[in-house]
């Protein structure tokens, strides 16, 4: 892929000097401190990532065709979920949005020249890779079954696998979020043009504000608890082992209080894109525009405490229970509240559907069937008999890669024109979009059934009667792959032969689509002075006052 | 818009339908006196996604039909935000879920604690099977035999990592941690043979830890019970480890030796030296036996020696239904 970002410079359509042929060579990549070639650094490591946490579920896929298991051992296909989950929890879906789209686009939404700390962007990235390197090499030196949740006692005493490489990259890429999210942070406050009020944000911007908390907040507690998980397994320090005087109960505890508010992490920032997608393709300001940002801070604060949710059945009080059942109820209003003003936004639009506002529609669409469905999982009667089958795979999906994913595909194809300075083929981005709609829906609505009907998750082998809808569900993997390999392509082909794109193919609003496209090292000639709100799109009957 | 949501109901009907012809499970049997209950809660919760889907689904096309972009220089009129459609849909679905909260959080605690008259049965979860134990003696590998209608409560604990024991057909589940007890109770409510799954993860074989409920007839259970080779009871095999480890020594049973007297004193409230008080229960019993001045009760020294590593879970299990064996306080109160 670098090659091919190379092949750009020598046929740039902007005339004059951008941040892509600023200066060549990879040296010149490998020690930028420039956020837009941070945050394609990231794009690229990320993507590496996704292929390989995409390869594992197709595999396991494949096994799951038949019930005694098509393809390998137990053992296989637990190492498989595991690299799955592991890979594209920590190392795709939670740098995916902020890391790639939220350093490239934040200093630019907000009329400034870099982010607050370019130096310690750049070793954030330095940081990340070294926690995937770790990662993959102990996946790919006899790999881990622990499971994304890393349980002990099982991963503490029992597991023979890499679980202390894996919980060692973990915790190091743990170090990468915490610096991007202060990065944001002070960014935010500090680095706006004038004249750009909180209250003129883009929603994207509050939206990675609001991220940028759970990462500073939250990610330190998963960093800990990794770290006495190491400790457990190398030094038998009794933490978390009963048999060594440890609570395996103080590490969910501790586990879910970071990846609770983790999903957090990975639909916000995708709730942010869809504010920028959805105003665009339709024309008109969003609708309840400090309703979809406070929704956003109250997501944040309230994510932190819900975590025990997960905990219905592993022992905890009856009152307990209560309580974070309603808390857990509670955490949906905010998310309706943006699907609502979403819709209304689209109004007495002018709508049209390029490949953005298709995966933005998908998105509203199958994060309200995600977000609907985790409200079983919050009442605690069907939680007893939904946790730990099929459902909750298949709630999980729909709000990560029907909704985070998706919102990732649509951010990637709504800022490509600003990022490369070229324009992909639409149709065959349309036609991706429509392909990865339905192959997810494939893939993962039978999961629901499968759940109810009770098939347990993580199982390498099956009782017959649930093979039609494993079936039906490994049908839709191979589909929805397929949906991914496409925009892979075309995308890549842009970048040598797509059309020159302009400052704002898409007639949008926001500072970015002010500037150049690609744009210059230093983004704007001049820092541009704010005087009006987001997404102010004309009128019928002359602007507004 | 009722159009579009009878035509997807409609849809979801007929792929409800063509599943079930093609004998393809939607849900597990109702077998357990909570099933019912459940099943009527997660139609409701369905109903409701149902309903908000459709409705967000059927507004997007229709705005996506009517307003879509005619002309390249299209410029739409002015709509304003109102404060009172932001209400609404703050509210209303607040108050959605207020009932939804109430209705599974009664169902929950309704069904938490099991019936006073409940059957006990002892399990014990490893990698990568299930033991269990009738009260009366009779053990099992990967197989439950319970009789109908008859409330049972499942007593737990774990040899290793932590499992789970899932009765789909029952709706019942719940973590098997290793060094506690936890419970679940079930009252069966049609005869069959039920899946029996391990639903957390706990290493290599999980996907085999699964087995089979049998729900028999109580006069088809007694004869099973009383079938297989003589068994003693639990209670009778712990009351031959207490004598074995010689427990008896010190915890003499009409008192007066250098230990309390365990008879009456399950289920009854106890002062410790530090101060708290306790009730006598399973968890207090097996940690008396395994840390012994962990807890210690009057004025006794601390001279009992800990039996960590010489008694495994079964034997520990034992030795509280012998406890039990000796009379509760409940039923010494009572006389």
């Amino acid at each position: 892929m670098s090659t091919a970002i190379a092949d750009l410079h020598d046929s740039s359509a902007e005339s004059g000097v951008n941040y892509l042929n600023a200066n060549y060579g990879i040296k010149s990549w490998l020690l930028t401190f420039d956020h837009k070639r941070i945050g394609l650094l990231y794009l690229v490591s990320i993507t590496i990532m996704f292929i390989v946490g995409g390869m594992a579920a197709v595999l396991m896929r494949l096994h799951l065709v038949e019930p005694q298991g098509a393809l390998f051992e137990p053992e296989t296909y637990n190492k498989l979920f595991s690299t799955h989950g592991i890979i594209m929890v920590f190392f795709f879906l939670v740098p995916s949005i902020p890391a790639t789209l939220g350093n490239f686009l934040i200093p630019l939404m907000i009329g400034a020249r870099d982010v607050a700390f370019p130096k310690l962007n750049l070793l954030s990235w330095y940081i990340f890779i070294t926690g995937a390197a770790l990662a993959l090499y102990a996946t790919l030196s006899g790999g881990v079954d622990t499971g994304w949740t890393f349980y002990p006692p099982y991963s503490a005493a029992y597991s023979h696998t890499n679980v202390t490489i894996v919980a060692l990259g973990v915790f190091i890429a743990g170090f990468s979020s915490i610096l991007t999210g202060l990065n944001f942070i002070v960014t935010i406050h500090k680095m706006r043009a004038p004249g750009m009020t909180w209250f003129r944000l883009p929603l994207f911007i509050w939206a990675m504000y609001a991220t940028s908390l759970i990462f500073v907040l939250g990610t330190p507690v998963i960093a800990i608890t990794l770290f006495l998980l190491g400790l457990e397994r190398i030094l038998h320090v009794g933490i978390f082992d009963p048999a060594v005087g440890g609570d395996p109960l103080l590490f969910q505890h501790l586990f879910w209080f970071y990846s609770h508010p983790a999903v957090y992490i990975m639909i916000l920032p995708g709730m942010g894109v869809m504010s920028e997608i959805i105003t665009c393709f339709s024309r008109k300001r969003v609708f309840g525009y400090e309703f979809v940002a406070l929704a956003s801070i109250a997501i944040a604060v309230l994510g932190f405490l819900v975590w025990a949710h997960h905990m219905f059945v592993a022992g905890m009080s009856i009152y307990a229970g209560l309580v974070f059942s309603v808390l857990s109820f509670l955490v949906a209003i905010p998310s309706a509240v943006k699907v609502f003003n979403w819709t209304a936004t689209l109004y007495k639009g002018s709508i049209s559907y390029e490949a953005p506002m298709l995966y933005a529609l998908g998105f509203i669409g199958l994060f309200t069937i995600g977000g609907l469905t985790g409200l079983f999982l919050a009442s605690l009667a069907t939680d007893v008999h939904l946790n730990g089958t099929y459902f909750i795979v298949a709630h999980f999906h729909y709000v990560m890669v029907g909704g985070a994913v998706m919102a990732f595909m649509g951010g990637i194809h709504f800022w490509w024109p600003k990022i490369t300075g070229r324009l992909y083929p639409d149709y065959w981005a349309r036609i991706a979009a429509a392909i990865v709609f339905v192959g997810f829906n494939l893939t993962f609505f039978p999961q629901f059934i499968l759940g109810y009907a009770g098939m347990p998750r993580r199982y390498a082998i099956y009782p017959a009667e649930f093979q039609v809808l494993n079936v039906m569900s490994s049908a839709g993997a191979s589909i929805l792959g397929v949906g991914y390999l496409i925009p892979l392509i075309y995308l890549t082909w842009s970048m040598r032969y797509g059309k020159p794109a302009g400052r704002n193919p898409w007639g949008a609003k926001g500072l970015e689509w002010t500037t150049l496209s690609p744009p210059p090292t230093e983004n704007f000639e001049e820092i541009p002075i704010v005087t009006e709100d987001a997404y102010e799109y004309p009128v019928a009957g002359g602007n507004r006052v | 818009m009722d159009c579009d949501g009878t035509v997807m109901m409609g849809f979801f009907q007929f792929g409800l339908n063509t599943l079930a012809a093609m004998e393809v499970p939607v849900q597990p049997p109702v077998a357990s006196s909570i099933a019912e209950g459940v099943d009527q809660l997660y139609l409701l919760l369905t109903g409701v996604t149902a309903f908000f889907t459709v409705l967000i689904f059927s507004i997007i096309f229709y705005f996506m039909v009517k307003y879509r972009r005619r002309s390249d220089g299209e410029v739409p009129p002015e709509t304003h935000s109102s404060l009172f459609l932001e209400l609404a849909w703050t509210i209303i679905p607040s108050l959605i879920c207020v009932v939804l909260f109430v209705w599974s959080s009664s169902l929950y605690v309704r069904n938490a604690r099991p019936p006073a008259a409940s059957t006990e049965i002892f399990v014990i979860g490893k990698q990568w099977m299930w033991h269990l134990q009738h009260p009366e003696g009779p053990r099992e590998i990967n197989e439950l035999h319970v009789p109908l209608g008859v409330p049972v409560k499942l007593t737990m604990t774990s040899q290793d990592v932590i499992h789970d024991f899932y009765i789909p057909a029952f709706r019942v589940k719940k973590d098997v941690l290793p060094g506690r007890y936890s419970s679940l109770w079930f009252q069966p409510t049609e005869t069959g043979t039920f899946h029996l799954f391990c639903a957390q993860y706990c290493g290599t074989n999980h996907s085999q830890m699964i087995g089979w409920v049998y729900v028999m007839t109580p006069t088809d259970y007694a004869t099973w019970l009383a079938g297989g080779e003589k068994t003693e009871s639990m209670a009778q095999q712990g009351a031959r480890l207490f004598s074995q480890f010689g427990c008896g020594t010190c915890h003499a049973p009409e008192g007066g030796g250098r230990a309390p007297s365990l008879a009456g004193l399950y289920g009854k409230p106890e002062k410790t030296q530090s101060g708290e008080t306790r009730v006598v229960d399973e968890a207090l019993i097996r940690q008396a036996i395994l840390v012994p001045n962990s807890i210690r009760i009057g004025n006794y020294q601390p001279i009992m020696p800990t039996y960590q590593g010489q008694i495994d879970e079964e034997q520990i299990l034992q030795l509280i239904a012998y406890v039990k064996s000796l009379g509760s306080a409940e039923r010494i109160n009572g006389q």
